[in-house]
């Protein structure tokens, strides 16, 4: 065990100092300044400017800088619009409040799906079946960008029950809206992938030999049937996290929550190269280590795998 | 002797057996799910309509409404004396030409990225596959790392360095869509390798790569129309996120996902058929496309039946 979680980081490493020159080379390679104005700066302003930054220095020198402030401080240097903050106060501004409704999204996703899956396939062809059934089927075409209008229409302007954006220090009236619309997708995809696999684990043999021996059936259900059923749920999850992330651009866009993705998505559109790589690789670190977590947690349930 | 001639005689003499082949049992199979042809109509229904809207609609989707404009909540309403079918926008440009605008555009992505994935994760998935061993190991390693980063935002990264156009936007989600049909071609590739024609054609001695082309894909096509079903809407879901986010195309042009968001910032001002009919729209074509998918899946799939 301990060696396939070596080998795996070793895996995971050069990904990730991949992803970190890639998006610089990226970077490096974009036209056009972050200083750049309509009026134009005098040439010795500019100089100046880029004096400060560091960008007037040869390219390898650049990114050498970049990629060890990166992995050795976690500095992912200066905004070039936020000239007073750097992308590191940014990102300790909007990580907390993405950490927060995203850790409850997921986890609604994965408990309410999973249990829902497991329910449907134990009361396989009943209206609860169907219900499940239904409900994966709707959340497939409503995305978060398009439940969140939906979810604030009706529970904020025809309601009026809940607020239709801002975070106020995260209160929970507040989380709610952010939580269903970025989970409910997932949520649907859960409970139709559990269904499907613990439907096949059901009619499988060995639950058969359980049922025949006379186990009761929670016994049969708890000891038996859930782990394996649970497999590609797991394997689901990786998926999961990364949809996630991306969705949560759209939760901070249109809750104003104030989030990481509010961030990148005004870095975007101001050319602030340098939050936007910060961010990219922020969230690619946590994705590649998530997902070698789920491997993990994969290996480990799982017998079959042999590492 | 005798009797073997007189079935012989009778063999030539009858009607010749029409064959059926494995696609018209497909089809026939297709056309009795219910879901599936509905779905299929809708989705003829909305093809339909982006195509031929732009020549019905009284309204250019560039032009102001200079009557509605200020007024947009009273005289921008859906109405038939105005012309304004769907109403207007906040601009008081006519939101019927918008919307066929942009369904268009959603359409567009949707079919060209899944094309993009279908050409190269076909190719990618079955050369792997076919190889095997280590060539095989490198390439679906590749994916696996290619898949396990956050693609959105290398994407957006791609769209603000390099200009948001519609190229970009074709190959940056092209850039994705390949991944998850590559492991599927390359999964039904190794059931593939072992039967009895390829081994022939090896033995024959044609070449890998003709064997791919000639072999391997045809006998692939069907696994790769039914997700190729599927890929389209979450295609369009996709550049929609994006265009959700005002990063994907640059106005006048338009499509879902922008037209979403124009009518959910717009939502407080009780103009609903701005969100409205976007949405409406989108979310038929989605359903079209799952029903369709599924239907396709029973009828070519062999294993879920």
């Amino acid at each position: 065990m301990i060696f396939y979680i070596i080998k795996r980081l070793l895996v995971a490493i050069p990904v990730l100092l991949i992803l970190i020159v890639s998006t610089f080379i990226l970077m490096y390679a974009a036209p056009g300044s972050p200083f750049a104005t309509e009026r134009g700066i005098p040439p010795a302003v500019l100089a100046n400017l880029q004096a400060q930054y560091g960008l007037d220095q040869p390219f390898h020198i650049q990114i050498w800088r970049y990629v060890v402030g990166v992995v050795t401080e976690f500095d992912f240097g200066p905004s070039f619009i936020y000239r007073d903050q750097d992308v590191n106060d940014l990102i300790g501004q909007g990580f907390p409040v993405t950490l927060t409704y995203g850790f409850w999204s997921f986890l609604v996703a994965v408990i309410v799906g999973g249990s829902l899956g497991i329910l449907a396939a134990l009361r396989h062809n009943t209206w609860l079946d169907y219900l499940a059934v239904g409900i994966s089927i709707g959340a497939q075409v409503l995305p978060n960008f398009v439940l969140a209008p939906i979810l604030v229409l009706t529970f904020t302007l025809w309601l009026g029950w809940l607020p239709g954006g801002g975070w106020q220090g995260g209160q929970w009236q507040f989380v709610i809206l952010p939580v269903i619309a970025l989970s409910t997708s997932f949520m649907a995809s859960i409970a139709r992938i559990s269904r499907a696999s613990m439907l096949e684990v059901l009619t499988s043999n060995y639950i058969r030999t359980a049922r025949a021996k006379g186990l009761p059936m929670r016994r049969v259900i708890f000891r038996h049937a859930l782990k394996p059923a649970l497999l590609p749920v797991i394997s689901y999850l990786g998926p999961a996290f990364v949809g996630m992330i991306t969705g949560s651009v759209v939760i901070d866009i249109y809750f104003s929550t104030g989030g990481i993705g509010q961030f990148f998505v005004a870095s975007a559109l101001n050319r602030d190269y340098g939050v936007m790589m910060g961010i990219t690789i922020l969230l690619g670190a946590l994705t590649i280590f998530f997902n070698l977590l789920v491997d993990v947690l994969y290996a480990w349930i799982d017998p079959k795998i042999r590492y | 002797m005798f009797a073997t001639k007189s079935v012989a005689d009778d063999l030539a003499g009858a009607a010749p057996i029409k064959g059926r082949s494995l696609w018209a049992d497909a089809r026939a199979r297709f056309l009795r799910n219910r879901a599936a042809v509905a779905g299929l109509i809708v989705l003829l229904l909305v093809a339909a309509f982006a195509l031929i809207g732009p020549f019905i609609a009284p309204w250019n989707n560039e032009d102001i409404d200079w009557n509605v404009l200020g007024n947009v909540a009273q005289g921008g309403r859906p109405s038939l004396e105005t012309g304004h079918w769907f109403g207007t926008d906040a601009l008081g440009r006519d939101l019927f030409a918008r919307t066929v605008q942009g369904t268009q555009i959603s359409l567009l992505v949707g079919i060209v990225g899944a094309l993009i994935s279908v050409i190269v994760g076909t190719l990618y998935g079955a050369i792997a596959g076919y190889f095997g061993g280590r060539i095989d190991n490198v390439m679906m390693r590749i994916v696996d790392v290619l898949m396990s980063i956050p693609y959105m935002f290398v994407l957006i990264l791609l769209l603000v360095v390099f200009g948001r156009s519609l190229l970009m936007l074709f190959i940056g989600i092209g850039l994705i869509s390949w991944l998850d049909m590559a492991r599927i071609a390359r999964g039904q590739t190794l059931t593939l390798k072992g039967k009895a024609y390829i081994e022939a054609a090896v033995a024959t001695g044609v070449r890998p790569f003709t064997i791919i082309l000639r072999h391997i894909i045809p006998n692939l096509l069907g696994v790769v129309i039914v997700y190729a079903t599927l890929l389209v809407p979450s295609m369009i879901i996709y550049e929609s996120f994006i265009s959700f986010l005002g990063l994907g195309v640059q106005e006048p042009l338009t499509s879902w996902g922008a037209l979403i968001n124009d009518g959910a910032s717009e939502m407080n001002n009780g103009t609903l058929w701005m969100l409205g009919w976007p949405l409406f729209f989108f979310v038929i074509t989605l359903f079209g496309f799952f029903f369709v998918g599924d239907g396709l899946r029973d009828a070519l799939d062999p294993k879920d039946r």
